[in-house]
């Protein structure tokens, strides 16, 4: 039973998402499936948080303080997807039992990818978690763009896991080991061999959570997949590959931190700016939102880059809020719908102040929370990211960053301009999904009020930092 | 008692002001003009008591409001600081205030914002009573920018005149380089005192002058080393300098005469403008260490005195004529205070203040009477159809001039007195300046009164008939005025500046006794004789030789335009100042701001920004194999990069 015990969250998902499946074959009550899968989720969350520390198979998948944080974050992003799910699922064209089963199928690969500490494991976790998104990207099989979304996502996917396998070989090739804590005894300055490995599995990561420039496929699968894929995508595949990246390069080479930081510092550098300058252009919310996902990986990179455990905790932080942010914001754009059509338009919420002027205020608080304006959370994840860049004496990224955040802004603060200033188009007559209202309220009450107690995410981001140092 | 004082205008402002928002409503109209002069009534009885208990006991009375301001070792706290100054410039502020208050509700009923008028009136008087009773320089400073403020409100308050709109800016503007030099002095004074009260920062002074302190007796300005005391007491001076109209910084004054005649009474003739003495006054202990700045303030002072009488001479101008001399008495004030008599001075500015208020006040019941003319060529023989006002203006003309036992005949007398024993620097110089200027200002006031009352009318047939006296509301402030323009300065010659003033100022001002004994009998009997030789030349040329003043600006037309021109001394600014810095300004925008920083700022960042977005949009084509290919080509760079750098 003991070495169980530190799976214990991903071995209950799996048995429920079995019986789901079966369930969902002879019963035709999604809802229930649903709250099943909800229910799942919660326990699981339950389970990591009374977890023991520890290690499973041979150090293979490790239960520290760090993975129990992204966990508990993936399974939140879960959740909340879960929850888009079913408010929307009818009008949506997706009224499918296997949505929920899907997702804690990708929660199970993205809960593996938390914990890996073997190549093995790191791969295992990925492809399972990648091939139920293609699936779920292309769940509006009657959708053209939905369809194509999910074809591109898997042939780009595919190429990128033959990158990331390619480097792990290369890894295991030069080292002889696939145990992360293995490989850093035996890491040493100077192996161009172990170098092009690590560049080829940083690309294949950076495809999973779109750096630029391995981020082409994020606008058009974003745009193409259901809303509530959509959703999850900007959620929590991103903070497992994050998670994924910062262990693999933080334990297995840290002494080759210098060679690594260069490619995160590009990745990181090119993320920002893009993203800043083709948000600019985009008339698709989701395309948009794409965009800002790119930009806001961008930023957590920079954490990444410091290396330092200060670092390591501004991305746990900055994470966090993402996801809350996230959270509110696909909401907000769940809620769209008029006569039970959805749009996706930035122009279809011109003048939405006059008829929503409540909701018009929430969305100005999440824009503002993304474009990074204090007194909101946003502000302050970037805060911290900008800090440790500075401790750790990456100047010029802080300066970047800042740079392309000015930039970002415009896009943001562009949707909140046309809410306020244009003329009134047509009013929606959403906005009163129940179940939306369980995310969109407290997403926005936690973004505007981060600023009075930030005290407990920083003590849980210094704690998650603390596994490494 | 203090409280109601400082606080009962500011109610009332409060309510005026809310009632402004009421439009068109008698009603609300009358509330506001009755409560307004009723609270200031009651603050103007109350300071009257407490004056009164001055004469008996010249106690301070300190009452700390609250902490204003405490940052690190700045602490600036709202206090009431009652002394003998103090209780004169309560009673002056609100006596008069409370006068004013009542005229304007005859005065302003055909105007449409009564309210509104009353509240800022009101104001004012708040704000006016805050600088007086201020302990400390920041309370100074925000009563000094408040009476500010209320004053461009109200010169500017037919704001639907581009002219009063004009007045209010260029008094705004004029005063702002004023209290810039306030604002350096208050900032000097806690550079080297390190606080703002009165009594730490003058004793600190004394104890600089004496040498037994550390504070550095120079400071460094501009790169010039000046003595310390000299610069605070002169960057001071430059604040009362633009307060009071004081030459150089004078031109608002005539301009600020587009307001409503109350307003001109209250603010530009009896308060706001002796602010300015009020502040040298109050910092005396630290001018009487200033000798070299007090020879400056006697210079400004007579030399304002004298070209603002000269100016005063031929301007045709009701109001202007009054407004010259008030510029001018406040010169003579100046000067009083620059030859070390603060009594004296203190004793003009009271007695001023009700002769120059009844003067105003009396010009306003005539504009009123006229149908809103200003003109004084346009009037003549009006003794006949308004005689009370007539012989109200009389009483402030004869108390201006010095006339004998009345108020101005012995502040001024005093004034003059004090020039003559003075032996510091300049006071020579104030000495006949100030004589000269009482001849003009006999003959102005009395020019003034002779073109309007007397002689033959040369308002057409129509106007005539129409002409009117004022109405009772208005006549009565001005027979109290009246009364205190003629007693004033009797009653209480001997607490200002006689045998009892030891008592009366107690240690508020530094006191200097010089011997009036010393005084030959030809000069103290000059100022009389030489007002009554203005008055029989304003006579003689404007009642019996009426052709004189003609032939005489023929002759002398350089000197007459000279005079008309107000010494020129707007053109000059206009030429100096105004000029250029339009022209600056015009440059700044157009090609710095507008050409420079915006075409290549905001303007032209947007546009990259754009550009480079389309760009990036259409690197997103859609195609898989351009994603694809993006992604390998990323990979490459990434490894030639390591392999080129190597490890």
């Amino acid at each position: 039973m003991n070495i169980f015990l530190p799976i214990l969250p991903e071995i209950s998902i799996f048995i429920s998402a079995i019986f789901l499946l079966l369930l969902g074959l002879f019963i035709k009550n999604i809802k229930l499936i649903i709250n099943l899968a909800v229910v799942t989720l919660i326990l699981a969350i339950v389970f990591v948080i009374y977890q023991p520390i520890g290690t499973a198979f041979n150090n293979s998948l490790v239960n520290d303080e760090f993975s129990k944080v992204i966990k508990i974050l993936i399974l939140l992003g879960s959740l909340a997807s879960i929850i888009m799910y079913h408010s929307s699922r009818k009008d949506l064209n997706i009224d499918l039992y296997e949505f929920p089963i899907l997702i804690l199928l990708a929660t199970i690969g993205m809960l593996v990818m938390a914990s890996a500490n073997d190549l093995i494991a790191i791969f295992i976790g990925l492809e399972l978690q990648s091939l139920t998104l293609y699936v779920l990207a292309s769940l509006n099989r009657n959708h053209l763009a939905s369809s194509e979304a999910g074809l591109k996502y898997f042939l780009l996917g595919a190429l990128s896991s033959g990158l990331l396998l390619f480097g792990l070989s290369y890894i295991y090739g030069f080292t002889g080991n696939t145990n992360l804590n293995l490989i850093s005894t035996t890491v040493a300055p100077g192996n161009i061999g172990l170098i092009i490995g690590i560049v080829f599995v940083t690309s294949g990561l950076a495809f999973k959570v779109s750096a630029v420039p391995f981020h082409m496929w994020t606008p058009d699968v974003y745009e193409g997949a259901p809303t509530p894929v959509t959703a999850f995508f900007a959620m929590a595949p991103k903070v497992a590959a994050i998670a994924v990246a910062v262990r693999f390069l933080i334990v297995g080479f840290s002494d080759v931190a210098f060679e690594w930081q260069q490619i995160i510092i590009f990745l990181s550098i090119a993320s920002m700016v893009f993203a800043a300058f083709a948000a600019i252009a985009q008339t698709n919310i989701k395309r948009l939102m794409a965009y800002s996902s790119i930009g806001h990986v961008g930023y957590a990179l920079i954490g990444l880059a410091c290396g330092t455990e200060q670092g390591i905790s501004s991305i746990v932080i900055y994470l966090s809020i993402y996801l809350v942010m996230n959270i509110g914001v696909f909401s907000f754009i769940l809620s769209m719908k008029y006569k039970g059509e959805h749009y996706e338009n930035i122009s279809d919420l011109s003048g939405l102040y006059k008829n929503h002027p409540y909701y018009s205020v929430i969305i100005t608080v999440f824009m503002f929370s993304l474009a990074g304006i204090p007194p909101l959370a946003g502000f302050f994840g970037k805060f911290y990211i900008f800090i440790a860049a500075i401790e750790s004496n990456l100047m010029l990224l802080a300066i970047i960053g800042i740079l392309a955040s000015v930039v970002g802004a415009f896009y943001y603060l562009r949707i909140i301009k046309v809410i306020y200033f244009d003329e009134e188009k047509h009013s929606f007559d959403g906005f009163n999904h129940k179940s939306l209202h369980l995310l969109i309220h407290p997403s926005a009450f936690l973004i505007i009020l981060f600023c009075l107690y930030p005290l407990p995410l920083i003590n849980i981001a210094n704690y998650a930092a603390n596994a490494f140092y | 008692m203090y409280h109601a004082i400082v606080f009962l205008p500011l109610l009332g402002f409060f309510i005026a002001g809310l009632l402004s928002f009421v439009k068109n409503n008698p009603a609300s109209d009358k509330v506001a003009q009755i409560l307004t002069a009723t609270l200031v009534s009651v603050a103007a009885l109350y300071s009257i008591y407490a004056f009164t208990i001055n004469i008996v006991d010249a106690k301070v009375v300190h009452i700390k409001l609250f902490d204003w301001i405490a940052v690190g070792s700045l602490v600036v706290s709202w206090a009431i600081y009652v002394d003998p100054v103090t209780r004169i410039m309560l009673v002056v502020i609100t006596s008069v205030s409370a006068l004013v208050h009542i005229y304007s509700i005859g005065y302003m009923s055909h105007d449409s914002s009564k309210p509104r008028f009353m509240a800022y009136l009101s104001l004012f008087t708040f704000t006016m009573l805050a600088l007086v009773t201020a302990d400390n320089f920041l309370q100074l400073f925000f009563g000094w920018e408040g009476v500010g403020l209320a004053s461009y409100l109200l010169i500017g308050f037919w704001y639907k005149k581009p002219t009063a709109n004009a007045a209010s800016i260029k008094a705004f503007v004029v005063n702002r380089i004023g209290d810039f030099g306030l604002a350096l002095g208050i900032f000097a004074i806690f550079y080297l005192f390190g606080s703002l009260d009165y009594q730490v920062v003058f004793s600190k002074a004394e104890a600089l002058a004496a040498g037994t302190s550390n504070i550095s007796d120079t400071i460094n300005f501009f790169g010039y080393q000046f003595g310390s005391i000299n610069l605070i007491c002169f960057l001071l001076f430059i604040g009362a300098m633009g307060k009071s109209a004081q030459i150089f910084l004078h031109t608002w004054l005539p301009d600020a005469m587009e307001g409503p005649t109350p307003v001109s009474a209250l603010i530009h003739a009896a308060t706001m403008v002796t602010a300015g003495v009020f502040l040298v006054v109050r910092c005396s202990p630290m001018y009487d260490l200033a000798p070299d700045v007090l020879s400056f303030i006697t210079l400004i002072g007579a030399s304002t005195a004298i070209f603002a009488a000269s100016v005063g001479l031929v301007q045709n101008d009701i109001k202007r004529v009054i407004a010259y001399s008030t510029c001018s008495q406040l010169g003579y004030m100046f000067f009083a205070v620059g030859v070390g008599a603060y009594g004296a001075a203190m004793f003009h500015l009271f007695t001023h203040a009700f002769f120059k208020a009844l003067l105003f006040l009396g010009a306003g019941s005539v504009i009123h009477a006229v149908n809103d003319e200003q003109d004084i060529r346009k009037m003549g023989g009006l003794s006949t159809y308004i005689p009370l006002t007539h012989i109200l203006m009389i009483i402030g003309t004869i108390s201006l001039m010095g006339f004998p036992f009345t108020a101005g005949y012995y502040s001024k007398d005093a004034i003059i007195e004090s020039a003559y024993l003075a032996s510091s620097g300049f006071s020579s110089y104030a000495f006949i300046v100030g004589l000269l200027g009482v001849v003009m200002t006999s003959f102005y006031s009395w020019r003034l009164m002779f073109l309007t009352f007397n002689g033959k009318s040369r308002i057409d047939e129509d106007n005539l008939s129409k002409v009117h006296e004022s109405p009772a509301i208005m006549l009565v402030p001005l027979i109290v005025l009246a009364i205190g323009a003629l007693f004033s300065g009797y009653l209480f010659k001997n607490y200002f500046i006689g045998s009892s003033s030891e008592l009366f100022w107690g240690h508020s001002i530094a006191l200097h006794h010089a011997d009036h004994h010393d005084i030959p009998f030809l000069i103290y009997y000059a100022p009389m004789l030489l007002g009554f030789i203005g008055f029989f030349l304003a006579w003689y040329m404007y009642l019996k030789n009426k052709q004189l003043p003609h032939d005489l600006a023929k002759l002398n037309g350089p000197l007459y335009n000279f005079l008309l021109n107000k010494w020129y001394f707007d053109e000059i600014y206009n030429f100096i100042f105004v000029k250029p810095a339009r022209a600056t300004g015009l440059f700044l925008w157009k090609q710095i701001d507008g050409y420079i920083i915006d075409g290549f700022g905001p303007d032209g960042i947007s546009k990259l920004v754009l550009n480079l977005s389309l760009r990036a949009k259409k690197i997103q084509s859609g195609y898989i194999y351009h994603y694809a290919f993006a992604i390998l080509i990323g990979v490459s760079i990434f490894i030639t990069y390591f392999i080129y750098k190597g490890i």
